[in-house]
């Protein structure tokens, strides 16, 4: 008894141990890049600058749409260091001071910033202030000095600025006193010590400003009236020469402004272009002499020969890009051209006063994935032989930047990838004979090498080099890549599409990239911008020869009534099976939650006249719609005007053409929200996929509370207008925040509780039966995060036992939501250090595990947060039975443990979302956050509790199991031997 | 015997008789030796026997009851030591409790073995064993409310609906802000 007196508290020490014990995600550094990997990307190229000096390493500055600027290694590609501007401070154009800082200027020409080269370290910033906003423009001229000091010259917020290059004092700077005076070029004539600027007034009115250099004296200020207008873009042909189009777009302006007089030479196009039709655009290039127009595709260069006379040099009807001109020598400028053909891209490089003799022409084969080039950045690089070679940076449709260079591709980025708008996961085809893609199988000396190895780690026998070597071998494990489907669910294909329209399916085991599909461009459609993907086809059971395919919504054009396009994309091979351009628009798409034989999902696409159109259009899935016609709701926000409206489905369309697939529908109900008080700032759903294990919540007492699940809640969230500002700029009473939860069938408002105080923006997640919402609380200036859990008060009476054993309960049997349901709410709030970008929730395939809520934090990580803790039945003191239960005691705030950083020691910079989705393996759930990098692992939020973790250790097993069997084996001929004696006794 | 009279009757002069009468009644017409009262010995002789079966069978008796007294010990016991692990799950406790089952289905199982030894015709052995049982069934009552109290057994609405599916519902919606 003794023994078992010390054992009970011992016992109920362990278990309290193990109780508080919440499940920390922490890895060893050796684990790191085994199950999760990192890649870092920068978006699509903006402007890039070279820096190619004999001294240190070769390298290309970059900034991007993505507001990056980066330094990448002209070898190879790789980034040398990177920043990332937020995303209210753009980058408007970037350049390289002495040699040795790069300068940027950003954030509407109102921040100036230089950054050493090497390192990227940032070694001054300014402010450039101004009158009004304007258009931007950054000048690095080579020689010109003031007091032995080299200057930029800034033109912003409508000012003149000139900067000191060493350490961004402000030297000197102008106003333009004209009213409506639209700089469009700032001009400074090589070793001059003038500074023109040129620039529009009114829309008709050319302006110059002579400027000398040194004082920012205004030297001297013409302008000269054009009656007929101008199209506001400028293309500098010469120091003091720019060519203008007029207002129609049909006549070619000549305008120099030597020795400050202003003189107009006018030219229409269909003087010097015949067959031309339509109107022009000017590229906007600085090669000197010559200019580019574009007549609707054909991209015309015109040279300018003396006063003003214009003369075509070439007619190009591929797309065409140009790059600026590059100083090659004293009195040589070089530019190149990058025409698209076919499979092929045709590059070449010429002398600006020399049309006919190129220095550079060359073909290459491109990837017809990649699209038309967008962009080309010229550099040159003296050969052995002393002549010039040229290499080529250009950025191409799909986003990619690529270096050419004698007729080859040195390095190519898919920088695509920094600008995913939608992702969606695809099973890998199952393992049979020649399915698997990757090879496998090596020699059976490495196979045996490699075992041995890992037999020498697990007895730990290895050296510090065997242990290197197992690392890597682990890391690089081909069972990781392969293309096959494994048993635990890891492997699979992540489907994303990116703002260039691009499709990229990437590998959950290393992330490469398994194939990549641009947009198909029909005649229909020459712009399609990517929407949103879809799971189109997911076969199992009996379709499994099918492959799984995706559908693709793109629009045809910018504006939200245009056209929609479906593109269905095979996920195994990459191949867009299909391609539909719809006659019209798509402002809703609902996945509906049936499938016809061949497993393709039935989809209700909405109009902009909120006509209901089904696909796929067969009749098949026309009969499996009649039959759930009358059960088809759908709900529009309104976000504008804070209206929210539900509909439900008439009856066929009453256009003049008769089309079975299409539905009229009728206003059922609306939510409109008082607009001088309420603003609806977030709108969540449910996940359409997420599973859920049981609707019933047991208690620590044996009680059962029922949760209210339902696939039809909307939470949405309003704040007061005022508030919908910045943080900061309201006062507490002036701004609230108001959370509802709604019923999207029948209207019905089930919750609704304000926080006065509070201010967006807000993030949500919605999962079962809870929401958790993240706002800002003004009046105790910290971020808070509250849960509301909702639950079914109308099933609480069943409690019989007997007719739960005996199943005469109508638990699961299908409810209507138009029945009332009664509903209670439960809620928490909670303080939170950090601010947040994004919101996930992990899920599993059969939603047992217990979750986790994933947090995108300003700090661009991922941190996993316990549902625990955001649980409304916390209190300061549970009861002991609580504490069994795992409810932990009440906290002002919620803990940040460092351990629970999903992302360890990396940054997913300008993370945007987070993407969780499950594995075949209960315990597992795979997660991808994205922005401009990407990160994908796995994670189990209640440890891996169906599979043996990574570490165990099958030696000890092994071993245990021999010892025992051996001392069965000795113990059996010793009892043998024993009772052979005792019968001779 | 019958033959022997028949000879004497018939002239034989005599006869041994080598059966021993000792213990049966004499029924010859031949007087006992001097001193021999036949009737005092028998009556002496059966009375020795039948207390000494009486006392054994009392000692049967009094063993059977204690026998069936002694779960009652363990029930004590085992009501101590479930005390002493608590309410809460844990190996301990779950350990307690299916001894606490286990013994009594043992001991039930093995009601006549446990009584074997002090079978006898005099003896009346169903009072204990009825008592033996009752003790026992009170164990495994015991260890049944043990169970319960640990939350093992399935007497509340929650062991029934806790793996039950979420309602389908009839109407289905979606949509959302415009793309």
């Amino acid at each position: 008894m003794a023994i078992r007196s010390f054992f009970v508290p011992f016992l109920l020490l362990v278990l309290w141990f193990y109780s508080s014990l919440s499940p920390v995600l922490s890895l060893y550094e050796d684990q790191v890049g085994l199950m999760d990997w990192h890649q870092q990307y920068i978006g699509k190229v903006k402007q890039a600058v070279f820096s190619t000096q004999k001294t240190g390493r070769r390298r290309v500055i970059v900034s991007t749409e993505e507001n990056v600027i980066a330094s990448l290694d002209l070898r190879h590609g790789e980034i040398f260091w990177r920043h990332l501007l937020g995303s209210n401070d753009v980058i408007d154009g970037i350049d390289i001071g002495l040699g040795k800082y790069v300068i940027t200027l950003s954030s509407g020409g109102s921040i100036l910033r230089s950054w050493n080269l090497p390192d990227g370290q940032m070694v001054w910033e300014s402010f450039l202030q101004g009158p009004k906003h304007s258009k931007s423009l950054l000048l690095l001229p080579t020689n010109l000095k003031i007091e032995k000091d080299n200057v930029i010259v800034v033109f912003s917020n409508d000012r003149l600025h000139a900067v000191s290059c060493i350490d961004g004092e402000v030297l000197w700077k102008k106003d333009f006193e004209t009213e409506s005076f639209e700089t469009q070029q700032v001009i400074q004539p090589p070793g001059s010590d003038l500074i023109y600027v040129v620039g529009f007034a009114a829309s008709s009115q050319f302006e110059m400003y002579q400027i000398n250099a040194r004082n920012g004296e205004l030297l001297k200020h013409e302008s000269a009236i054009f009656s007929s207008g101008f199209l506001r873009e400028l293309s500098l042909v010469s120091s003091e020469t720019v060519v203008a189009l007029d207002s129609t777009g049909s006549i070619l302006l000549t305008i120099s402004f030597q020795n400050g007089e202003i003189s107009f030479q006018q030219t229409p196009i269909s003087n010097i272009v015949e067959d031309s039709s339509g109107p022009a655009v000017i590229i906007p290039s600085s090669v000197p002499g010559i200019f580019a127009i574009k007549i609707n595709s054909v991209t015309i260069f015109i040279r300018v020969i003396g006063k003003g006379k214009l003369e075509v040099v070439e007619k190009l009807n591929q797309e065409t890009a140009v790059s600026n001109a590059l100083p090659i020598s004293e009195s040589q400028q070089a530019f190149a051209l990058v025409q698209h053909a076919g499979s092929e891209i045709h590059l070449v490089a010429k002398l600006a006063h020399d049309w006919d003799a190129n220095l550079l022409k060359e073909s290459i084969k491109m990837d017809q994935q990649r699209g038309i080039p967008h962009k080309v950045f010229i550099n040159n690089y003296i050969r052995t032989d002393r002549s010039h070679g040229f290499r080529l940076l250009i950025v191409m449709e799909d986003h990619s930047l690529l270096l050419l260079q004698q007729g080859a591709i040195v390095w190519s980025r898919e920088d695509g990838l920094a600008s995913i708008i939608d992702v969606t996961a695809s099973e890998l085809p199952v393992e049979r004979d020649g399915v698997s893609v990757a090879k496998v199988e090596h020699n059976l000396f490495e196979w045996l090498k490699g075992h041995m190895l890992k037999l020498k780690g697990t007895l730990m026998l290895a050296s510090p080099e065997d242990v290197a070597a197992i690392q890597s071998m682990r890391l690089k494990s081909s069972e990781k890549s392969k293309m096959a489907r494994d048993h635990n669910g890891f492997r699979k294909l992540l489907i994303v599409l990116t703002r260039a329209g691009k499709l990229f399916a990437l590998h959950t085991g290393d992330g490469h990239i398994v194939w990549s599909h641009l947009l198909h461009k029909s005649e229909a459609c020459q712009s399609p911008v990517g929407l949103n993907l879809y799971q189109w086809q997911v076969p199992h059971h009996h379709a499994l020869d099918e492959n799984p395919s995706v559908l693709v919504i793109s629009r045809c054009g910018p504006s939200s009534d245009a056209p929609g396009v479906l593109s269905f994309v095979d996920t195994y091979t990459g191949k867009e099976l299909n391609s539909l351009s719809l006659d019209h628009a798509v402002v809703q798409v609902i996945p509906l939650p049936h499938t016809d034989s061949t497993e393709q999902r039935l989809h209700l696409l909405i109009d902009s006249d909120k006509h209901a159109h089904l696909y796929p259009k067969t009749s098949e899935a026309l009969g499996i719609f009649k039959r759930e016609f009358s059960n088809i709701y759908w709900y529009s926000v309104e976000d504008h005007n804070s209206i929210i409206k539900g509909h439900a489905l008439k009856c066929k369309c009453t256009g003049e053409v008769a089309d079975e697939f299409c539905f009229d529908a009728r206003d059922l109900w609306s939510v409109v929200f008082p607009s001088e008080s309420e603003k609806i700032t977030a709108t969540v759903t449910r996940k359409l996929n997420e599973m859920v294990h049981t609707q019933a919540k047991v208690m620590a007492d044996q009680d059962v509370m029922y949760k209210y699940i339902s696939r039809n809640l909307l939470f949405v969230a309003t704040v007061a207008p005022k508030g919908s500002g910045e943080i900061g700029s309201v006062t507490p009473e002036e701004s609230w925040l108001v959370a509802y939860l709604i019923d999207i069938v029948t209207g019905r408002i089930l919750y609704r509780v304000t926080h006065h105080g509070a201010q967006g923006p807000v993030h949500a997640v919605f999962s079962e039966n809870w929401v958790v919402y993240h706002f800002f609380n003004l009046r105790a200036h910290r971020y808070e995060m509250s849960v509301i859990e909702i639950y079914d008060q109308s099933r609480a009476d069943n409690k019989d036992v007997w007719k739960l054993v005996l199943g005469k309960h109508n638990l699961t049997s299908r409810i209507s939501l138009f029945s009332r349901p009664e509903v209670i709410t439960k809620s928490q709030s909670y303080f939170f250090t950090h601010s947040v970008k994004a919101i996930a929730v992990t899920s599993t395939a059969k939603g047992i595990t217990s979750k986790q809520l994933l947090i995108g934090t300003i700090g661009d990580q991922v941190l996993a947060l316990d549902k625990r803790f955001l649980d409304p039945r916390r209190s300061v003191n549970p009861t002991q039975a609580e504490k069994e239960e795992g409810i932990i005691p009440l906290t002002d705030s919620l803990p940040i443990i460092p351990q629970s950083y999903v992302t360890h020691a990396l940054r997913v910079e300008g993370l945007r979302g987070i993407i969780t989705v499950p594995a075949k393996l209960e315990s597992t759930t795979l997660v991808f956050a994205h922005g401009v990098d990407l990160f994908f692992t796995q994670l189990a939020p209640s440890r891996t509790y169906d599979s043996l973790t990574e570490d165990f250790s099958y030696a000890l097993l092994l071993i245990t199991i021999v010892a025992l069997v051996a001392a069965i084996f000795v113990t059996w001929r010793l009892s043998e031997r024993k009772e052979l004696q005792d019968k001779w006794r | 015997m019958e033959k022997g009279k028949g000879v004497m009757g018939s002239g034989r002069r005599w006869a041994v008789d080598f059966s021993d009468n000792s213990t049966a009644p004499s029924s010859r017409d031949i007087p006992d030796p001097l001193g021999f009262n036949r009737a005092s010995v028998d009556q002496d002789d059966s009375t020795v026997s039948r207390q000494k079966k009486d006392a054994e069978s009392n000692w049967k008796a009094q063993k059977a009851w204690e026998v069936a007294q002694a779960p009652f010990k363990n029930l004590l016991m085992m009501g101590f030591m479930m005390w002493m692990a608590g309410n809460t799950v844990h190996l301990f406790s779950i350990g307690i409790t299916f001894s606490a089952l286990w013994q009594p289905i043992s001991a039930l199982q093995g009601v006549g073995k446990v009584f074997e030894p002090y079978k006898d015709s005099k003896v009346e052995l169903l009072g204990p064993k009825l008592l033996f049982i009752a003790l026992n069934l009170g164990g495994l009552a015991l260890g049944v409310w043990k169970l319960n109290t640990l939350g093992l057994l399935p007497t509340h609405a929650s062991d029934w609906v806790s793996s039950l599916p979420p309602a389908q519902e009839v109407e289905y919606s979606g949509g959302g802000i415009p793309l």
